[in-house]
């Protein structure tokens, strides 16, 4: 296990039914799911599962309905029991816990929001956040201190006499993630977390999740059926189908590469413009010159056989040229310094936009833009033709999709999904 | 046909063997009830003590003190004043009509029985609920003790301890019990299971599990058993004076066997007057306790 590991799980098995341990041969043998329940009435729920989560990343996994996913995450703290497999949390194995260590474990180490909220009704607002430490027995006045604090933080602060009907879905939910963060918990486990929200409010509270990881830097396993949510984010995905992983890796390993049909029938009705970013579509520039005088660009270019280049000097990245606009230079007025004059600082794109935020420049700009990192370091390019290519992908093979690129579509129109 | 045949006759215990199957049983609990009648009565006598001295304390007080302590507990319990007003003229009508002291001797056993009926009933319910096996046995039992004939059981209880307070609080109690006993198991078993989910992941014990959540949460259909088993104990209370209990059942069994019809109604009209105090006021408190709950459920 190394350092960074917080958890591992190695092969993972859950067969729901009577007699779980008659029908794993069956299961290592390699016998269907449905065969598997028509012959012996049992249900394979996890199959083999292999996993290793990092401290302090947003480990999400995704899957359909019945994929097994739910069932999966209740094996993080033992709220399911494995029919065969090892569960390690901090080298721990946690399936050697007692009751009364599994109970401090499930008290101190993880904590848990579900996606029906799963809020004690009888209890205000303050309570239910409270109900870590109370079960702890944490008294009330320090435990009532912590949950306000919390409450704040998630924006409710003014709600803690409420009772939980009287709020609204998101917050709701809201007051289940402060009860799970007022343990102080490193790990948190979020089951279809906002699933059960409208999509204003689940967008709201992704992004409020993402500020909050920003600041507390859990361990977070999330459950989605949403693609969408898992490619926001994850950072990391694992998907789920049947019962067994098909694939892990990060949000565009997933979206560029699927591994296979499954995956990519999920992947194809994804947002690629709000999924992914620019770093991860850019392409090495095709043109950089570092040149003093205009013919001595001119020439480089040539060289390379581009009609436009990228000036870089040991400042970092200056401008953009054209070959074209530098020869009426030439023409005009003879050779001269490649200066602030002549190049054009323009437009840069920053490796961290999503795609989405940078088509428009994109399209209106007839030459490549480049992407240049926050040291002024030129990192890469888009065209307009490339971006059309990656968000029209789902066409084509993906593995096709590099070519493509090298070989522009005829019409450069604006893919509808782009717009 | 002299000869009879398994295909006319359905095949039973020929009429010697019955009797004496009948015999030997009776014998048995005769004996057995003469032997330990008396120590099984003594393990009653604080309950009888208890039932005494509860039904000379509402005698003894001042009638209008019981009426502004039952609206007092219904206004707290309901908060309203509709409620309290009928509850207050309820009760002043009964006295009018005669009837104040046999209400109060009819509203002591009717207390007690419905407090013992709560404090078996509840941790039974608790238990079906924990246990499916525990469910399997109880709830046949459950099941003999509603539809057995409340008059089949009171024989053995009779023949044991005699007719008086102690036979009568049994009955009543066997027969008003199974809803309190259901609905606890139920309310317990449909609480919601995301929630208890919730509650597991954060490390509760079964104890603090119980408490602080089944219990509350079962509430709703708890109060519903209670509220019956209140109203089952106000029906049981009229065979429950055939051996020897005080109170409005009496005059209701005088008028059947002299044929007063006006006397059974007066006192039946009481009996009804009780069950719907009783049954508004524990209502409207379970109503009101559990409004956080209702909305989601």
């Amino acid at each position: 296990m190394t350092d960074n590991t917080i958890i591992e799980i190695t092969g993972l098995y859950k067969v729901f039914g009577k007699s779980p341990q008659k029908v794993m041969p069956l299961v290592r043998e390699g016998v269907p799911k449905d065969e598997i329940l028509n012959r012996t009435g049992h249900t394979l729920g996890l199959k083999d599962i292999n996993l290793k989560i990092c401290r302090g990343e947003i480990f999400v996994i995704m899957g359909l309905s019945g994929s097994g996913k739910s069932t999966l995450i209740r094996h993080f703290n033992r709220l399911i029991d494995p029919t065969e497999g090892q569960i390690k949390v901090e080298d721990t194995d946690i399936m050697k816990l007692g009751l009364a260590d599994l109970r401090q474990f499930r008290r101190k180490k993880m904590s848990m929001v579900f996606q029906h909220f799963g809020l004690l009704p009888h209890y205000t607002v303050m309570d239910n956040v409270a109900f870590g430490l109370k079960t702890q027995g944490v008294d009330k006045k320090s435990r009532n201190e912590k949950a306000r604090q919390w409450l704040q933080t998630v924006g409710l602060g003014e709600y803690g006499d409420q009772y939980p009907s009287q709020l609204s879905g998101g917050q709701q939910q809201r007051v289940g993630l402060a009860r799970a963060l007022c343990t102080d918990a490193d790990i948190l486990l979020m089951d279809e977390a906002f699933s059960a929200l409208d999509p204003l409010i689940r967008s709201e509270m992704q992004d409020q999740l993402i500020a909050l990881q920003e600041k507390l830097h859990k361990t977070i396993i999330f459950i989605t059926h949403d693609l969408d949510e898992a490619l926001r984010l994850g950072d990391r995905i694992a998907i789920l189908r049947d019962g067994e992983l098909v694939q892990v890796g990060e949000p565009k390993d997933i979206l560029l590469e699927p591994a296979d049909d499954y995956v990519e029938a999920f992947v194809r009705d994804v947002n690629r413009a709000r999924a992914l970013t620019v770093d991860t579509v850019m392409k090495p520039p095709s043109c950089r010159i570092a040149a003093d005088l205009i013919s001595d660009a001119i020439r480089q270019m040539k060289q390379s056989k581009s009609d436009y280049a990228f000036c870089v000097n040991e400042k970092g990245y200056q401008g953009s040229i054209s070959r074209e606009s530098l020869e009426k230079l030439l023409e005009k007025q003879g050779d001269g310094a490649l200066d602030a004059s002549v190049i054009n600082a323009g437009l840069v794109l920053s490796p961290n936009a999503i795609i989405e935020e940078v088509i428009p420049d994109t399209l209106e700009s007839e030459f490549p833009l480049p992407v240049v990192n926050e040291k002024g370091e030129l990192e890469g390019e888009i065209s307009r033709r490339h971006i059309a290519s990656i968000l029209s992908v789902s066409h084509h093979e993906p593995e096709a999709s590099n070519e493509e690129t090298n070989e522009p579509p005829p019409q450069t129109d604006i893919p509808a999904e782009g717009a | 046909m002299a000869e009879k045949s398994w295909l006319t006759d359905v095949p039973h215990l020929d009429r010697e063997t019955l009797l004496s199957i009948r015999q030997t049983l009776d014998e048995a609990y005769r004996g057995f009830s003469r032997a330990y009648g008396d120590t099984i009565e003594s393990w009653f006598d604080p309950l009888l003590s208890f039932l005494v001295w509860f039904e000379k304390l509402l005698l003894a007080t001042p009638w209008w003190l019981i009426i502004l302590i039952l609206a007092g507990i219904s206004h707290f319990a309901a908060r309203s004043w509709k409620l309290t007003i009928s509850v207050v003229i309820s009760f002043l009508l009964i006295g009018y009509f005669g009837m104040w002291e046999d209400t109060m001797r009819t509203l002591s056993i009717i207390t007690v029985c419905t407090l013992l009926a709560i404090s078996l009933g509840i941790p039974i319910g608790i238990a079906m609920a924990r246990s499916d096996r525990v469910q399997m046995i109880f709830t046949p039992i459950l099941d003999i003790m509603q539809t057995m004939p409340a008059f089949v059981y009171l024989i053995p209880v009779v023949m044991l301890l005699g007719i008086g307070k102690i036979p009568g609080v049994i009955a009543v109690v066997i027969y008003a019990i199974p809803p309190v006993i259901r609905l606890t198991n139920l309310g317990i078993r449909l609480v919601d299971r995301e929630v208890l989910e919730a509650a597991d992941a954060y490390g509760v014990t079964p104890t603090q599990r119980l408490f602080n959540v089944q219990l509350p949460l079962a509430m709703p259909n708890i109060m519903a058993g209670v509220n019956q088993t209140i109203m089952m104990a106000l029906a049981m209370v009229v065979i429950a004076s055939m051996i020897g209990v005080k109170g409005l059942g009496q005059p209701v069994l005088k008028s059947i066997t002299n044929q007063y019809f006006t006397l059974g109604l007066f006192n039946g009209l009481a009996i009804v007057a009780l069950a719907i105090v009783f049954d508004r006021v524990s209502q409207a408190y379970a109503r009101r306790s559990q409004q956080h709950i209702g909305s989601r459920q």
